[in-house]
Formats: C-alpha cells, sequence, structure tokens
C-alpha cells in the first residue's frame, strides 16, 4: 500500500476529495468509509480545540456560528504543529476577513486577548521586581532607570471597547463606545486582564525595548498629556509586569 | 519639559506607585494553585487545547451553515462610528447584506 502524504492531507481536509488512492481496508477495497469517519474526526476535534481556545469568541458569536465557523478555519489553516495549546494564532487575520462577521469588526482584537492569555499562561517564569527595591535609589536617579517586561506580558490595543467585550463575555455589563488597550499579566499562576490607561500601551511599549522610565514617560506624555504614571506604575508593580530593574552607573 | 520637573513627576510617580503596590491589594489576592482551577470563569481555558481530544463522530459541519447567523451577546455591542460617519452596530440582519455570493 502505498499513500501519498500529500494527496492523504488534501482529502483529510476537503470532504469533496475522494479518499486517497492505495488506501484500502483489510478485503483490499478502498477505504472510503474509514477514511470518511477519520476526516470527521479531525474536523470536530480541531473544532473542540478551538472551542477551547477563543471562549471570548465562542461566547459572543453563539455556539452554531463558532462551529460552523471552525469548519472554515481549520480547512485553511490546519495545525503547523503537533502541540495544540497554540492552535488558532491565524483566528484574529482571518476573523478580519471573514465576510460573514464583516459587521462585528472587534472580533478580531478580542481574539487577540484570547491567544493573549495562553501565551501568558504558559510564559516562562520570572521575578518581577519589587516595589521596595525604588526606596534604594536616589530620587534623582530614578528617571534613568529601565526594566525588562515578565515573559507573560502582553499588550493588545484596540479601535473597539475590547476590554469592555471582554468582560461582557464573562458576565460584565454592556460596553461603553470607546477605543480600550489591555494589558495581559500573570502574577502568579492564572493571567489577569486590566484596561491601561491612555498612554499605557506607548509606555509598556517604550519600556519593553529598553527605554528609561524617565523617557518613557516622556513619550506617553507626548501622545497623552494628563498620562498619569503613578497609576500605571502601580498596576505593573502590583502585576509583576517588571523585571530586571537595571540601575544607572553610579558616578 | 526640563529635567527638573521631569525628574520630579518621576520621583512621585515612583512613590505612589510603591505604595500602591505595597499596600494590600498584591498580597491579599495571594493565589494557591487548587487543582489547576482557575480564577472565576476568567481563565477556564486558559491552557487551551490539546489536553483532550475528543474524536466524536458526529456529522461535520457544511458550508451551508452561512444560513446561520452569530447568535449570543455581540447584537449589543455598539461600536465607534465607521470612517464614513456612519453608526455601526453589532446587528442580526447586518449578515444579509455581507454573506458572499
Amino acid at each position: 500500500m502505498t499513500v501519498s502524504q500529500t494527496s492523504f492531507r488534501a482529502a483529510l481536509l476537503d470532504a469533496e476529495h475522494p479518499a486517497p488512492a492505495g488506501l484500502t481496508d483489510g478485503h483490499g477495497t478502498p477505504a472510503r468509509k474509514r477514511f470518511d469517519v477519520y476526516r470527521n474526526n479531525v474536523a470536530v476535534s480541531l473544532t473542540e480545540a478551538l472551542v477551547t481556545a477563543f471562549p471570548s469568541i465562542h461566547s459572543l458569536v453563539g455556539d452554531d456560528f463558532f462551529r460552523a465557523m471552525a469548519g472554515v478555519f481549520l480547512r485553511q489553516h490546519p495545525p503547523s504543529s503537533p502541540v495544540m495549546m497554540y492552535y488558532g494564532a491565524e483566528m484574529p487575520a482571518f476573523l478580519a476577513d471573514f465576510a460573514p462577521v464583516a459587521h462585528l469588526p472587534y472580533l478580531a482584537d478580542v481574539a487577540r486577548i484570547d491567544l493573549a492569555l495562553r501565551r501568558a499562561y504558559h510564559a516562562a517564569d520570572a521575578t518581577a521586581v519589587d516595589p521596595s527595591a525604588f526606596g534604594a535609589i536616589a530620587p534623582e536617579a530614578l528617571g534613568a532607570v529601565a526594566f525588562s517586561l515578565a515573559p507573560a506580558v502582553q499588550i493588545v490595543s484596540s479601535p473597539y471597547p475590547i476590554h469592555d467585550i471582554w468582560q461582557m463575555t464573562k458576565g460584565g455589563s454592556k460596553p461603553s463606545a470607546a477605543a480600550q488597550d489591555v494589558l495581559i499579566t500573570r502574577p502568579e499562576f492564572d493571567p489577569v486582564v486590566d484596561l491601561l490607561p491612555p498612554g499605557g500601551a506607548i509606555f509598556f511599549e517604550q519600556i519593553g525595548i529598553g527605554q528609561t522610565l524617565g523617557a518613557a514617560m516622556e513619550t506617553a506624555t507626548g501622545h497623552v498629556p494628563d498620562f498619569d504614571l503613578g497609576g500605571l506604575l502601580g498596576l505593573a508593580l502590583t502585576r509583576g509586569a517588571l523585571t530586571d530593574l537595571t540601575r544607572p552607573p553610579a558616578n | 519639559m526640563s529635567n527638573t520637573k521631569n525628574t520630579l513627576v518621576v520621583a512621585s510617580a515612583v512613590a505612589a506607585a510603591m505604595a500602591a503596590s505595597l499596600s494590600a491589594p498584591a498580597h491579599a489576592q495571594a493565589q494557591e494553585k487548587c487543582y489547576g482551577v482557575s480564577l472565576a470563569g476568567e481563565n477556564d481555558c486558559a491552557a487551551g487545547p490539546g489536553t483532550t481530544c475528543a474524536g466524536t463522530s458526529t456529522v461535520d459541519y457544511q458550508g451551508n451553515a452561512w444560513t446561520l447567523v452569530p447568535a449570543g451577546t455581540c447584537a449589543d455591542i455598539e461600536v465607534p462610528a465607521a470612517t464614513d460617519g456612519m453608526a455601526r452596530m453589532g446587528s442580526l440582519e447586518a449578515l444579509d447584506r455581507d454573506l458572499p455570493a
């Protein structure tokens, strides 16, 4: 029996394809029905994986719609790795292009939150900056300290009220119409989603590329004049988002 | 922004942040891992798929499923107006015009 992997895979993802030639049952006849069962199990189990992977999208569009949509997604984007925990990375782009949800333009960004939560869950541990460490630094030197972001830290920015929408899928109230950015962290064992204040996403981006506290604040203030560094830094420390505090060399 | 003012702003912000993060919340809400149970329904699927693999043999989902419309909470959501100024809301009816040919 010889079956090429290419023809097997093509038939696996498209029910219009016949069972791959050369695939036979114990009697030497084409194993069409057996292949149908296998093909179906692949689709069903990947659909289940997507339901698990995108609970917010599942909640927003409903079970029937989500499962039908998953059937389209999984054929366009079958897994590229046997490790399923990150399956669905293409979902935001897929949702952005998928005509039947064109009137729900926020779905892609909400899917990014679902993805970020999973990545945060599996991100490496890191030792967060202890807030008391600032006490050992001279006040005039604080602007020159820099940090790394913890591996779990992720930002999702959106022109839509994605934090409110995400919370609504967990039983929150109806969203208001406003652009929202969210911060995903993992202070202890489970990921946490926080609404970022205006300028917060810019600040984290600047810290992430190695800018000092002072420089990051200036950049954020340049975009958002009433940028509140104290509140944002408090959130970052509480969530363990900052690691590896580096001080300027003493002079 | 002058350097002096900058320094003052950073110093007072750090002081505020230290006070905020050292006070109750972070430590009062310390978690313990309990059989992998996650917080209040928020992260029930945090680990993602892959721990189970249901191979049930129900009928597969067909392309004609697009007669379905998203049901759920989406229709209640107001989103900012489109670039052409048209107000947009989540809507079930809107599907009629966006369906592929």
